[in-house]
């Protein structure tokens, strides 16, 4: 009897949850929906909205308006598809290594891979003379060298969280004195072009950005998903993942790898933009309230912050275009209060 | 009983030599750095420029216009540094805290980069006292952020909270530099943290604030003792624990916070500098704290003459060399298994 009472009762916990993972992603994508429309509709030249659906179609109906076509597919339409694919990708990269290191402080723009991106972009741009793409493979490069030290720097028997973090923190505290010296090195107009690739923007958004990326993502996800089913045994411990067999420490370097991927992709494409790895997950789990890990809904939830933030920066102020960098960061210090807020009162930090 | 207080005699009496040694190898690197630069100057005529001043010689007139000033400043700053490493991991019993990790040479540059586009400074006198500011609401902030929660603030928790306000201020910091090309220009050079171009004037200016934090945080050596216990015990003991930890800590804010206003934000000095006093004396602040304040100055000032040898004829700013000797100790710390043991 109490048997039977007990499997129902868990069966409409697990339905209940089904239902709010469901609600929260339909919520989400609607409100990625209607933001993603506003971005194409805002602008200083006004275009009605039966003239963007128009030029959308354009492609298949055949009808043009040059002028029209070249601002909604030229300008907009890449921009807010930039902003959305690196918006996930780096709310990926962030819930990635916020899981595996079980922290939501610990996500790749506070552990020190975004100051690899950004120590070796400023190297690209001074001593060596590069722009535009080459700087992104450099920043990629970067990235990806330096998630590796840090990784094999916090090797002893395994790795553990705890050291990842604060090696991660170290490894940031010197790649920022590499950066500070750069800039001691260089003329004043390197060093302007430096600081806008450093806080990171979509102003130069070009189609092939957003190529690049989404072929790296159709390739992450997929390794994503397949590693995050052996994260469910890893979620119960390291010993207890081991006693059923899972192999941890694979796991761990497989999915660390996919998250550096996303992580440098999307910043060698827009730049390191702070902030948008770090709340989005957070976010998303607070959403759901513990029905789920969250990884799809956190992907909208970065999408959404980095078209919002980019709307924001580029109409916030009549004459000025900040860049989409300033405003996040600004949002993240809002978050990060709240956040700490919040752990204060339950007691812990997750 | 008296063997055991001839041991504690003993050890008091090698702890005091080893002072002495100290003392002796920072006259040393002083004197080198008095001798080192662009125009290397033979030791004797170091000692002839320190002794017999000569106002028409060029080499005396470069000790003391350029490199007395310089070397002060590197003592004053090195000192403070490690004084204020020592009693911040001491108040905190946390082996990682570091005025860089902690987050307060970001707030001191927030302050700075405020002063000079908003303000308009230009004197690198009149920003020292806005790092001074910034360096101590920065502590604040990261501080109270940190203990928030059951169990106060761990070392995890207070070097994510630094590392994440430090990422928050800088976005700040950024946008100010991306509207403000003079700005961006004047903050660079303050950015890296260097003792070249002070004067006398910024080593009178901070002098007053270095002594009051170093007395303070000398005289806290027993309080931190109590406090390394355990706050129970410290408590049980009849220490009033809010009061120790807030004296630590106002030594450690003034001591950060001027010397950031004097050389910039250096990091590591005061991580790691700490840990190296505890190899030689073990545990107890009153021999730590001169210890790490006769060290600190002995690696920033080995740094500062090697920054300004290893890449001729221009010279390597010595936040740059601290952090590149800092780093790898400060990994190999982590690596170490009994981090958290303090």
């Amino acid at each position: 009897m109490s048997v039977v009472s007990d499997a129902s009762r868990i069966i409409a916990v697990r339905h209940s949850a089904a239902t709010r993972r469901r609600n929260v992603l339909l919520g989400l994508a609607l409100a990625l929906l209607a933001a993603f429309a506003l971005a194409l509709y805002l602008g200083d030249y006004p275009v009605p909205a039966s003239g963007i659906v128009q030029s959308l179609l354009s492609p298949v109906t055949g009808l043009a308006d040059r002028s029209v076509d070249f601002i909604v597919l030229q300008v907009r339409l890449p921009r807010a598809i930039l902003a959305v694919l690196s918006g996930a990708s780096f709310a990926l990269a962030g819930i990635i290594f916020q899981t595996l290191l079980r922290n939501p402080l610990a996500s790749p723009d506070i552990i020190g891979v975004a100051h690899g991106a950004s120590a070796a972009a400023v190297f690209c741009i001074i001593i060596l003379g590069w722009s535009g793409l080459a700087v992104s493979f450099g920043a990629f490069g970067g990235a990806v060298l330096t998630a590796l030290a840090i990784y094999f720097l916090a090797w002893r028997n395994g790795v553990t969280a705890f050291r990842v973090v604060l090696i991660g923190i170290g490894m940031a505290a010197m790649l920022a004195a590499v950066i500070s010296y750069l800039f001691t090195r260089a003329r004043l107009n390197e060093v302007q072009q430096a600081m806008a690739w450093l806080v990171g923007s979509l102003n130069a958004a070009r189609p092939g950005d957003s190529i690049v990326l989404a072929g790296a993502m159709l390739v992450l996800i997929p390794l994503m998903i397949g590693l995050v089913r052996a994260l469910d045994a890893m979620e119960l411990g390291d010993d207890t993942a081991r006693a059923l067999g899972a192999p941890v420490e694979l796991t761990r370097l497989g999915l660390m790898l996919v998250a550096v991927g996303f992580a440098a992709f999307a910043t060698a494409a827009v730049g390191p933009v702070g902030f948008v790895a770090f709340v989005s997950g957070p976010l998303a789990r607070s959403l759901l309230k513990g029905a789920g890990r969250g990884f799809a809904q956190a992907a909208l939830v970065g999408a959404l912050v980095m078209l919002v933030s980019d709307l924001l920066a580029q109409h916030l102020l009549p004459t000025v275009q900040l860049p989409v960098g300033v405003v996040t960061g600004a949002c993240g210090a809002l978050f990060l209060l709240w956040l700490l807020m919040a752990s204060g009162r339950s007691g812990r930090v997750n | 009983m008296s063997e055991l207080a001839g041991n504690r005699a003993q050890k008091a009496a090698r702890l005091t030599l080893g002072l002495l040694l100290l003392g002796l190898a920072l006259a040393v690197i002083a004197m080198l750095s008095l001798a080192t630069g662009a125009r290397a100057i033979p030791l004797e005529n170091v000692w002839t420029a320190l002794v017999a001043f000569d106002p028409n010689a060029t080499e005396h007139r470069i000790i003391w216009d350029l490199r007395m000033p310089r070397t002060v400043v590197g003592l004053m700053v090195g000192a403070a540094l490690g004084l204020a490493g020592a009693v911040l991991q001491g108040a905190t019993r946390n082996p990682l805290a570091d005025p860089s990790i902690l987050g307060i040479h970001a707030g001191a540059a927030l302050a700075v980069v405020l002063g000079v586009a908003v303000l308009g400074m230009t004197q690198l006198s009149t920003y020292a006292w806005m790092a001074f500011a910034g360096a101590g609401a920065a502590m604040l902030v990261v501080y109270s952020v940190a203990s928030l929660g059951r169990e106060g603030a761990t070392p995890v928790k207070l070097a994510l909270a630094g590392a994440a306000i430090t990422a928050v201020l800088h976005s700040i910091i950024n946008a100010i530099l991306l509207t403000s090309p003079r700005t961006l220009d004047e903050i660079r050079f303050w950015q890296v943290g260097s003792l070249s171009g002070r004067s006398m004037d910024i080593a009178l200016q901070v002098a007053p604030f270095l002594a009051v934090g170093m007395i303070l945080a000398l005289g806290t050596a027993r309080l931190l003792d109590g406090l390394s216990m355990g706050d129970d015990v410290a408590r049980a003991l009849g220490q009033r624990i809010g009061l120790s930890r807030g004296m630590a800590g106002l030594a450690a804010v003034i001591l950060a916070g001027a010397s950031t206003a004097a050389a910039g934000p250096i990091a590591f000095v005061g991580l790691t500098v700490p840990h190296v006093a505890r190899a030689i004396t073990g545990p107890g602040y009153r021999w730590i704290l001169p210890y790490s304040m006769l060290l600190a100055p002995i690696l920033l000032l080995g740094a500062d003459v090697l920054g300004r040898v290893i890449a001729p004829p221009g010279e390597v700013q010595v936040g740059i060399v601290t952090a590149f000797l800092g780093a790898p100790f400060f990994i190999a710390l982590v690596r170490r298994r009994k981090l958290a043991a303090l």
